[in-house]
């Protein structure tokens, strides 16, 4: 039976599994097997899956339907102590850590070296930490607590702590993200010792390149739909493309080519300490302005800071030529500015509150007005004006007064804009404005923001998604730790050059 | 997780609204009460109850603010020992009642505004500075009046506390705080303002991001909470004729089980106010029906510390419930897919 | 191990990693060291005014007044360390003090079975709230606040208006709380040795440093494995223990017992806690830096007496030092927070 070497089952698998959150569908008929020694790509646009996915693994979730398999054996982890006694580590793309422990107690929090009478060696552990850092070569004090960390230091910390753990299975969910490109380099060559070692890795990025130069194997997502398994020998960046998006990329950006107008938001020399340091940049009616760059490179820093979420240290923000205080966003929107900020479910919207409520929070003082005297508000108003842009978004819901929370990603960015063009800005800040959204509502939003621009808003575009970047901005920025490093116009713009500069290898020839 | 939680909570909630439920008990004791002790339903009875709930049920307003917006205000009743001990120093001084007043009510401004100051400015939890305050405002107290009593205030002063008002059974403390009870319900739940305590109950920084002031709106609710407690510690020491520095030891309690009680979140971002009068009214009911029916004033607190935890488990037991439902009645369907 | 240098490309944060450990490990032990300033100049200033306040009869006052509230303020560490609070200990010292009272009066129950009695009512009252707390999520000021209650009721209704006389009370009970062994008396010596036994737990044991991590980050903890709740539950758990001895303990020492005795205790641990530089949003502190705030309260309410100041006072300060301990933290943190934000930005 078992006699000419039977192919040795795959180290964890999911098996057909399926998975949803309320009514969105995060995973369905998902297949992926991870082997021993093999280095396995997840790919996926934002909100393909992944995390769900990668969760599903950490055992955080568990499925609804299919199967979670070890060793080739059904197997149910019911929390993520129960993964992590398979030998399962993950290193999620935000760093969880203890910030008021030391680095050493982070990475063997539960696992510490005890001397004989079962106390802590502290001395063990920290020379144990010692060794970690000196394989992964960074210099980091174990003693020194993780509050302060740079989020590479954070994440070199994380993946000590799986080494450590001696991990049969490696779920990497977007580690190179806030990486500089040694830091990657110095990543992917401890990535291979633990393949060689026998490790199972699962590894995401946005970056195809780094599929390509790690990875033997990809799994393909399409929101939440399993698309396929294969070898990445053989296979090429558009075709790894075209499974992720499923159709040809010019269709999802319809940026429509406008004369720009007047200048609507002038910054100038905006410097936060420690975080951006003498950004300025200007943006006019009717264009599109992306703001590129790595995860932590300070995007949204600026965007915060603009719109007074943050303090400056320096430099000025003028709004249709008026000056704008430091740190009040009331003042912001006063002048005309809104910002759909980067966390939804944080920053954007209170979850448990109704759709027309959400809407309504940005105008309070007029929903006052219109109705009489007196400060009270006018529900009637308040809905009428809800159920407006729910139409002319083509929200999809049942009531207004259904929680927020229970509508699809995508309907619950629309609610974001909605809430935010109702206050009638000059400038719109949109900052991840498709991250974890179906492909149906992104082009939705991208429409949105063509015909915005085309109706001379001036509309400042964060976005990690490059084909996004590419397809619909008419400018883009390019920030790398905290400066801002190229502005590529629209016909110069590609892939290359937006990553070189936003990877740093462009100092010196800097802007286009 | 989240998204799951909402969509069952909700499901149920459609049905089963906590303050609803308080709402039905309250009327279940009435009535219960009515038939268990002849004397409970007569007027004057209920008009005393009613009475001698009047500090409770006043402080309840600024503080259901106060917890919807994701707060706590622990020093309440030391600000009203420290009104009180105030209003007696002052009288024993010499001082007119007609100045007193305004002096004590502004010392109240002071004392919330100091908690509001440390919990804006310094970002301090307000848990930990109300009980701070909590301490300080009692110590304050015992420092101006020691264990002294201050009694012999003015009779037309003292017949406010005490008399109903002509014509009607409800004495004028209870007016005054039907009077704010309509303003603040206005407030909750048909304004800007109340749309804001919400949001930033719910999820502080989406509020800040929409261009709430939250600080401020925290600041100004602090200084409220600090007026009306000084304010009814003015009714308090008219209604018992005493100004003492312990008046009103304790209190703080009996006002977040009421606002508790009455279906707030003690985590912020959901409640009513009606929910809120049920509770402290059915607190006093239950109160007086203890006392009616000579049960030791000691069972009062075992009650209320029971309906107090009582109140805020058995929400979650019901959406603990209403989510393992769902996700029963969600594997299913799922199991044997179209 | 030398060659961490090499391995790094520039080098990062030169000759700091050690130093900011150092640093903030300073800012750390600068709350207790702070707060032993503080006595001692307290006793300095009052031995001044008053030199019999340093006599030995004096810091054995101070000493035995203390030796409850350290207890108490050992077990509530455990419990705000994981970001909760408990506020029931007061009236559980006082049920316990009643009840175990009670039950010794004018019989011939020892010692043994006075500590057993208190110290098993002190394990119900924190088992139900860390039951309620960790299994059914209820928030932690919520259930003490109504836990507070019920106990304070049940100790009225018990007591009935009765009163523990010291004169009913067996004398070997009585031993426990005044006696001393080779001078040194028995109350502080348990107290020190609970708060050392805690305080090495704490530190030296893996399960220990769980309860930080919970505090530090509930959500970390989650993904890290650790058994939260039941983490949690041991605090509470310990923290009802500890409530136990420390009624056991007053019976002992005061003899006379009234109901609900140690009214309004709660908000004097938490400040002693606070003040000894646990944070309140949990993961940081130790016992014996919430010890010392203990002995820093108590020995302020003694220095009153001494000076003749209305010890009115107290209460007052009290609240004073603890607002002042939590913005002190609270501003101290933002510093801190600055000078990283800034050498981030140095070292990019």
């Amino acid at each position: 039976m078992n006699a000419p070497a039977p192919p040795a089952p795959p180290r964890l698998a999911l098996v057909n599994v399926s998975k949803s959150f309320g009514a969105v569908q995060a995973l369905q008929g998902v297949t992926i097997e991870l082997y021993a020694g093999e280095v396995h790509a997840l790919a996926g646009e934002n909100g393909a899956g992944k995390s769900t996915v990668v969760k599903t693994f950490a055992g955080v979730h568990r499925p609804d339907t299919g199967e979670l398999r070890l060793n080739g054996e059904p197997v149910t982890f019911h929390g993520p102590a129960d993964a992590q006694a398979a030998g399962v580590a993950v290193i999620y793309q935000e760093p969880t850590l203890f910030p008021d422990l030391s680095v050493a107690e982070n990475i063997f929090m539960g696992r510490q070296p005890r001397t004989s009478l079962g106390r802590i060696d502290r001395r063990a552990m920290h020379a144990a930490a010692a060794e970690l850092f000196t394989r992964l070569g960074v210099a980091l004090d174990p003693r020194q607590p993780a509050r302060g960390l740079s989020i590479a230091d954070q994440q070199v910390v994380e993946i000590a702590k799986a080494i450590s753990r001696d991990a049969q299975v490696l779920i990497m969910d977007e580690p190179t993200a806030a990486l500089t490109g040694q830091e990657v380099a110095r990543l992917f060559t401890v990535t291979r010792t633990l393949q060689q070692q026998g490790c199972a890795i699962l590894f995401i990025s946005h970056r195809l390149e780094e599929i390509f130069e790690l990875c033997q194997r990809v799994t393909t997502l399409r929101d939440g739909r399993w698309i396929g398994s294969e070898l990445l020998d053989g296979l090429t960046t558009d075709d790894l493309v075209h499974r992720m998006v499923g159709r040809e990329l010019e269709d999802l950006y319809p940026k429509q080519d406008v004369t720009p107008g007047e200048v609507a938001l002038k910054v100038s020399r905006l410097t936060r300490e420690g975080v951006f340091t003498d950004v300025s940049f200007q943006v006019r009616r009717g264009e599109i302005v992306a703001l590129a760059g790595l995860v932590g490179a300070g995007r949204s820093e600026v965007a915060r800071a603009i719109f007074g979420v943050d303090r400056w240290d320096a430099g000025e923000v003028e709004v249709g030529g008026v000056g704008l205080p430091s740190a009040s966003p009331t003042a912001a929107m006063a002048a005309g500015l809104a910002l759909v900020p980067e966390d939804r479910r944080q920053q954007g919207l209170v979850m448990d509150m109704s759709i027309e409520r959400n809407m309504g929070l940005t105008q309070l003082r007029s929903l006052r007005r219109a109705s009489g005297p007196g400060p009270l508000i006018s529900r009637r108003a308040e809905r009428d004006r809800a159920r407006d842009w729910a139409t002319r978004l083509q929200l999809k819901f049942s009531r207004l007064g259904d929680a927020v929370g229970v509508l699809s990603g995508g309907n619950q960015q629309k609610v974001v804009l909605a809430k935010w063009l109702a206050t009638e800005p000059s400038v719109l800040i949109v900052d991840e404005p498709t991250r974890g959204i179906d492909v149906g509502t992104k082009a939705e939003v991208h429409r949105l923001l063509s015909e915005l621009a085309a109706q001379d808003l001036a509309v400042l575009m964060i976005s990690s998604d490059l084909p996004e970047v590419l397809g619909m901005a008419d400018r883009v920025l390019v920030m790398h730790e905290g400066r801002l490093v190229a502005e590529i116009p629209r016909d110069q713009a590609t892939e290359e050059s937006v990553m070189a500069a936003a990877t740093g290898q462009l100092k010196g020839k800097a802007a286009a | 997780m989240a998204e799951g939680r909402t969509a069952g909570g909700l499901d149920l909630g459609r049905f089963l609204r906590w303050d609803v439920v308080v709402a039905a008990l309250l009327i279940v004791v009435f009535f219960g009460g009515a038939g268990l002790s002849p004397d409970f339903g007569n007027t004057d009875n209920l008009s005393f109850a009613l009475g001698d709930l009047g500090e409770i049920a006043l402080i309840a307003l600024p503080m259901t603010l106060l917890v919807v917006c994701g707060q706590v205000d622990l020093s309440v009743a030391s600000v009203l020992g420290l009104a009180s001990a105030l209003t007696g120093a002052l009288w024993d001084a010499g001082w007119a009642f007609e100045t007193i007043v305004p002096v004590v009510v502004l010392a109240g401004v002071v004392c919330g505004l100091i908690n509001g100051l440390l919990v804006t400015r310094l970002g301090l939890p307000s848990l930990a500075v109300t009980i701070g305050t909590l301490s300080l405002y009692r110590g304050l107290a015992y420092v101006l009046l020691g264990t002294e009593a201050i009694a012999e205030f003015p009779q037309q002063y003292a017949d406010l506390a005490t008399t109903n008002v002509p014509g009607t059974p409800v004495p004028y403390p209870v007016a005054l705080f039907v009077l704010l009870a309509i303003v603040t319900a206005l407030v909750l739940h048909a304004t800007g303002i109340g749309r804001s305590l919400f949001a930033i109950g719910a999820q502080e920084d989406a509020a800040f991001y929409a261009g709430i002031r939250v600080k401020r709106i925290k600041l100004v609710l602090f200084a409220v909470s600090g007026v009306v407690a000084a304010f009814a510690g003015i009714v308090y020491t008219l209604r018992y004729g005493s100004a003492r520095a312990d008046n009103g030891v304790g209190l703080e309690l009996a006002v977040i089980a009421a606002v508790l009680l009455g279906g707030v979140d003690f985590d912020g971002g959901k409640g009513t106010l009606g929910g809120v009068i049920a509770g402290v009214l059915l607190i006093g009911l239950l109160r007086n029906l203890l006392m009616l029916n000579d049960v030791a004033t000691e069972i009062q607190s075992i009650v209320t510390g029971l309906l107090l935890i009582v109140s805020v488990l058995t929400p979650r037991l019901i959406t603990a419930a209403g989510q393992a439902r769902a996700r029963r009645r969600h594997r299913d369907p799922a199991a044997a897919p179209a | 191990m030398t060659a961490i240098a090499e391995h790094k490309p520039a080098p990062p944060k030169p000759g700091t990693g050690g130093g900011d450990g150092g640093f903030i490990d300073l800012v750390l032990r600068f709350r207790e060291l702070t707060i032993l300033a503080a006595l001692i100049v307290l006793v300095a200033v009052t031995t001044a005014v008053n030199p019999r306040f340093l006599s030995a009869q004096g810091v054995e006052d101070i000493f035995l007044n203390a030796s409850i509230l350290v207890l108490l303020a050992v077990g509530q560490t455990l419990v705000v360390v994981t970001r909760n609070i408990d506020l029931s200990v007061g009236s559980t010292v006082g049920l316990v003090a009643f009840v175990v009272g009670d039950f010794v009066t004018n019989s011939d129950h020892g010692l043994v079975v006075a500590v057993a009695l208190g110290v098993g009512i002190g394990a119900v009252c924190g088992l139900v709230n860390g039951l309620l707390v960790s299994f059914c999520g209820v928030p932690a000021l919520v259930v003490t606040l109504g836990t507070l209650y019920v106990i304070q009721g049940l100790n009225h209704y018990i007591a009935h208006g009765e009163q523990i006389s010291a004169a009913e009370v067996p004398q070997s009970i009585l031993d426990l709380g005044n006696g001393a062994i080779l001078g040194v008396p028995y109350l502080p010596l348990i107290s020190v040795v609970v708060m050392l036994l805690v305080g090495y737990y704490l530190r030296a044991y893996s399960s220990g440093r769980e309860f930080y991590a919970i505090g530090s980050s509930p959500e970390a903890a989650r993904l890290a494995g650790v058994p939260i709740r039941r983490r949690v539950l041991t605090a509470y758990l310990a923290s009802g223990v500890l409530a136990g001895l420390a009624g056991t303990l007053w019976l002992a020492r005061f003899g006379t017992v009234i109901a609900d005795p140690a009214k309004g205790w709660e908000l004097k641990v938490v400040a002693a806690v606070v003040v000894g530089g646990v944070a309140i949003v949990g993961g940081v502190g130790t016992v014996y830096g919430a010890a010392l705030g203990a002995l820093l309260i108590t020995t302020i309410g003694s220095v009153l007496v001494v000076l003749k100041i209305n010890s009115f006072w107290q209460e007052a300060i009290v609240g004073l030092l603890l607002l002042l301990a939590i913005s002190a933290d609270r501003l101290v943190a933002l510093r801190l927070a600055r000078v990283l934000r800034k050498r981030n930005a140095r070292h990019g």
